[in-house]
């Protein structure tokens, strides 16, 4: 990723103290995203970003996906990092 | 969270209770510091998956450099988790981070809404034997070569060939692997990719190896996007590349070099073999491999292939209500519908869950901003070991000695990692107590950590911009690794400059600018109207505009999709909410006339039947649309039976006698694209003349159809009707730009037709068709409005006139104009699916904005100094953010920039001939100072000395 950048808060909020605070409520306004490529981090940011929790979910090592392995990327072979 | 897997969903929209399972990492997140140094004594070697399985890692390691979180993991090659032989790691591990006893952990979570994004799988050529993967050394995938050419490759970034570790001179690449094919095993889709992955192979290659010879064995050639037709051919112009429209086999392995022979046949040749010293299969996009498990689990339903069975009206929703779904889980994409569908899923959960909207957010305090700017600089400089990624090059203790020689430098320190929260902490506190008024580190590149720096010197009560950072990683012990005494002069020479600047630093004021909450949309198409809908769903205002007296664009003349959806009950659908919506407001047959202002507060004026509105909004959505080529060519105009496809689509609605009882009826295809005059594909003509071509066989199926194509571009999943149309019988031809088909009105026997001539490559001769109808994929094209709007708003167009985004792959629906946002086809041609995914996207990078109360300007921004302008206004023509301009002073005219507007990136600095106008935070004091650090006085006098006594 390039021009994204995960801020602290973010990553705080996603490994943080995982038993939802508002268990009193019937709804939730907390949002699951399964799957953290390029898809699932920007689905995250941008929740995060306009004021929702979100827990992003990824069964790896690390976020990335796929992408993080490609070298650069078509058609203006920009670094794909 | 990583390593962790959905174990079961329970619930309802609004309301999910899921079970979440973590698997063992065996270390412990909060306790590692990345620092790598398990890695290098763990004993074990075992394939790196993240570099395919070519070269090898250890049993503990951090999955790549760049890692999020950069924490280390245990694999299962672990002597201890295997047999509790070896614990080196948990005695070297300095943090104590490694923690053999860790066990699978289960969490329970709710909530209101669930997006999944899971992505692709590389189509696995092992499959099938014929492909020669794994059975032939120097056969890769597009995957494995993508790792070869990386600098953080096996080799870094040398393309070597698995058998002899030579670099491979000869390199061919097979396209369509596992994609296309209707064989057992393979995708009858095409995975839309492919194409260009393997043009940017190429581009790359001859980059690292100019002498390379490539060979492109491909089927149609499918540069469907944005610039692609232009990359293409890029590709195409070098020297030694060959693109050959054959099928290839993998034949055998020559067994004295381990080269590959593969066999294939031209029209002019029939059929050869050669022999390549690697071949890379351009593998295609599969969905997860256990997608029908996960489907299982959130209740979902599939397609046949095994992605997310398609909503056309909205593609980004599963059949399961509170359930989105975005990236290429939705059908094989590229990674721009994959971030743009990602915003869109955002704002969907948005609409549903807008009323607990900024509940969890906290509001960061700062201490007071003391002023320093009068005391004589006192500077702290930190120097970061980053783990051993600087320090195993660069003699960390030594720098920091030499630091505290530097003038005006008070105070050094090094750190094992600066950016660890307690070390930022740590730099908090010593500034406070050390009294320091500037703060220089000695560590990474600025573009990653410098806002978590710049924060670090406001929690200490000083201003942000106080802080210059060194790079000594990127640009010094990365690149120099193997000359470490060098690096380590480096480091300090960078530090030295660094510090110098520190000295001219300047305390600079970001400002907050308030935001208003209404959006406004241009354009009243689907684009425009999804996109006004979800943002009005999410509790804005909306003001919509639509030039002509209906909304509805250019889908007004869709009878459906390729898919089956009926465009025109959505469309009645769409014009029915808008106009429902309390929150959204329409003009019709506007016009813009002026726009002002900036992001958050823009002042758009608009003449709207006969009146003039003045509309102030915070965020701008330019969804213009585009429309057809009007073709010069082919008698079109001249002869009532020659049609554009869209229009040929609205005869067929209307079951017109003359179309659907033609006798024989022959489409031209690329007609107005991809030519001199627009280097671009219009994306859509190839399925709708498929989507034409079916309907027009399903009323009449004795009708000879024929398609005349270029390539067929019918990309995703939209293959399948390719093959449909095939299997009914209409024709394909192929024909060659230089050898258009050519197009006369004929009477014979009493009757008018048209007569269609061309050479066919793959009969060999020319061929006649006789046809009732012809009709012509006419270029899409940017409405007449875009530059005029572009100009308005000071967003650019890319070469095609279309309007251009921030960027292609990761910023594809905003410009680089804050607070202005694009969709639909006014970006580029593009399918109804794509257009609404892109507006949902549009409307959640919009929202991200809206959200707000106020957004941030940057405090390094250019300024003029009046006594030295001289009113030329060559800084004005410079800016392109129309961030200048002429205000009357008491000297006269001089230019004056608009902070809010101003990006920073001091293109006027260059153009002002007498210097007048600088760059804060970049002023010539402080690059000066930077440059006079680098070399000494002594060291020039010491060179010069050297140089006379030379000559």
């Amino acid at each position: 990723m390039k021009n994204e950048v995960l801020p602290t808060e973010t990553i705080q909020e996603f490994s943080k103290g995982l038993v939802s605070k508002n268990s009193g409520n019937q709804n939730f306004g907390d949002v699951m995203v399964v799957g953290g490529g390029v898809s699932g981090i920007q689905a995250s940011l941008d929740l995060a970003t306009a004021g929702f929790k979100v827990y992003l979910i990824e069964k790896g090592a690390s976020i990335g996906g796929h992408m993080a392995q490609l070298d650069k990327t078509f058609p203006t072979n920009d670094c794909s990092m | 969270m990583t390593f962790t897997e959905v174990d079961q969903v329970e619930g309802e929209q609004g309301d999910f209770k899921i079970r979440l399972k973590t698997k063992p990492r065996y270390i412990i997140e909060e306790k590692c510091t990345g620092c790598s140094t398990c890695t290098e004594y763990c004993p074990v070697q075992y394939p790196d998956a993240f570099n395919q399985d070519i070269s090898g890692n250890k049993a503990v390691h951090v999955y790549f450099s760049q890692a999020i979180p950069l924490v280390a993991y245990i694999d299962e090659s672990c002597l201890y988790l295997k047999d509790k032989k070896c614990d080196i790691c948990r005695g070297i591990c300095k943090t104590g981070a490694i923690d053999f006893n860790q066990t699978v952990q289960k969490t329970d979570i709710n909530v209101g809404a669930i997006i999944l994004s899971y992505g692709i799988e590389p189509f696995d050529p092992g499959v099938k034997d014929e492909y020669g993967y794994g059975r032939l050394q120097n056969v890769v995938t597009s995957m494995d070569y993508e790792r070869l050419l990386s600098s953080t490759g096996p080799y870094e970034g040398q393309v070597r060939r698995t058998s002899d570790r030579e670099h491979p001179k000869k390199i061919a690449w097979i396209q369509c692997v596992g994609s296309r094919r209707v064989t057992e095993g393979d995708n009858s889709y095409c995975s839309g990719v492919c194409c260009t992955y393997t043009q940017k192979q190429v581009i790359l290659t001859k980059d690292h190896y100019q002498d390379a010879e490539c060979t492109i064995f491909h089927n149609d050639i499918r540069s469907f996007g944005k610039d692609f037709e232009r990359y293409y051919q890029r590709a195409e112009a070098y020297d030694g590349v060959r693109f050959i429209r054959s099928y290839a086999s993998i034949e055998k392995e020559n067994p004295e070099n381990n080269s590959v022979v593969i066999r294939y046949s031209t029209f002019d040749d029939g059929v050869k073999e050669e022999e390549f010293d690697m071949v890379v299969l351009s593998v295609g996009l599969n969905p997860p491999a256990d997608s029908r498990m996960l489907a299982d689990k959130f209740g979902i339903e599939l397609n046949a292939h095994g992605f997310n069975k398609e909503i056309h009206s909205n593609p980004v929703k599963t059949s399961k209500p509170g359930v989105f779904v975005s990236g290429a889980f939705q059908g094989p994409t590229d990674i721009p519908e994959s971030v743009f569908t990602a915003s869109g899923a955002g704002s969907q959960c948005g609409e549903l869950l807008d009323y607990r909207r900024g509940n969890l957010s906290r509001e960061r305090i700062y201490p007071p901003e003391t002023d320093v700017s009068q005391e004589e600089p006192r500077i702290g400089v930190f120097v970061c070991h980053c783990g051993a990624n600087i320090s195993s090059v660069v003699d960390v203790p030594s720098t920091v000695e030499y630091a505290l020689t530097l003038p005006n430098v008070v105070y050094a320190k090094e750190q094992l990692f600066s950016c660890a929260t307690n070390s930022a902490q740590e730099i908090t506190e010593l500034a406070k107590e050390k009294g320091l008024n500037r703060v220089v580190l000695g560590a990474c590149s600025p573009r990653t950590l410098e806002p978590l720096f710049r924060d670090t010197l406001r929690e200490a009560g000083l201003n942000q911009y106080y802080l210059d950072m060194a790079n000594i990683r990127e640009h010094c012990s990365w690149v120099h690794s193997k000359q470490k005494e060098d690096a380590t002069k480096k480091a300090q020479d960078i530090i030295r400059m660094s510090v110098a600047r520190a000295a001219w630093l300047e305390p600079l004021q970001e400002f907050d600018l308030p935001v208003n909450k209404t959006a406004l949309v241009v354009g009243g198409g689907i684009g425009g109207m999804t996109c006004a809908l979800s943002i009005a769903a999410q509790g804005h205002e909306v003001q919509l505009l639509e030039k002509e007296k209906d909304l509805g664009g250019i889908a007004r003349r869709l009878d459906t999709t390729i898919e089956g959806m009926d465009v025109q009950k959505h469309l009645n659908d769409l014009i029915t909410k808008v106009y429902q919506n309390p929150r959204i407001h329409v003009s019709h047959e506007a016009t813009i006339t002026d726009v002002s202002g900036y992001v958050g507060s823009f002042v758009t004026t608009v003449e709207t039947e006969g009146q003039i509105k003045k509309i102030k909004h915070g965020a701008s959505v330019l969804a213009t649309g585009a429309t057809e080529y009007e073709p010069e060519e082919y008698l079109y105009k001249e002869n009532d039976a020659v049609y554009t496809h869209l229009e040929l689509g609205e005869e067929i609605a209307k079951k017109e006698e003359k179309v659907v009882n033609a006798e024989t009826l022959v489409m031209i295809q690329c007609v107005g694209s991809r030519d001199e005059k627009r280097n671009y594909c219009s994306r859509v003509c190839c399925s709708h003349a498929v989507k034409n071509a079916i309907k027009l066989k399903k009323i009449n199926p004795d009708m000879n159809i024929y398609i005349l194509f270029r390539d067929m571009r019918t990309y995703g999943l939209r293959e399948d009707y390719y093959r449909e149309a095939a299997d009914m019988d209409v024709k394909f031809i192929r024909y060659e730009p230089e050898e258009k088909p050519q197009v006369e009105a004929v009477e014979e026997g009493g009757r008018s037709i048209l007569r269609v001539t061309l050479p066919d490559p793959v009969l060999g001769y020319g061929l006649e068709l006789d046809a009732d109808v012809v009709s012509l994929a006419a270029a899409v094209i940017p409405s007449e409005t875009t530059t005029k709007i572009a100009g308005q708003f000071k967003v650019t167009l890319s070469p095609d006139e279309f309007f251009k985004e921030a960027h292609v792959k990761l910023k594809p629906v905003e410009f680089a104009a804050d607070g202005v946002f694009l969709c639909g086809t006014a970006h580029y041609p593009k399918h109804i699916q794509e257009t609404i995914n892109q507006a949902y996207g549009a409307a959640g990078r919009a929202l991200t904005l809206l959200s707000h109360d106020t957004v941030v300007a940057s405090g390094s921004v250019c300024v003029v100094n009046e006594y030295d302008c001289v009113s030329c206004g060559a800084c004005i023509t410079a800016c392109t953010y129309g961030a200048i301009e002429f205000k009357e002073t008491p000297k006269g005219k001089k230019a004056w920039v608009n902070p809010v507007l101003c990006k920073g990136d001091g293109v006027c600095n260059a153009k002002c001939p007498t210097d007048a106008i600088v760059l804060k935070h970049f002023t010539d004091e402080e690059i000066f100072g930077q440059i006079d650090a680098a070399v000494t006085d002594e060291e020039i006098r010491k060179q010069m000395d050297a140089a006379f006594e030379d000559a």
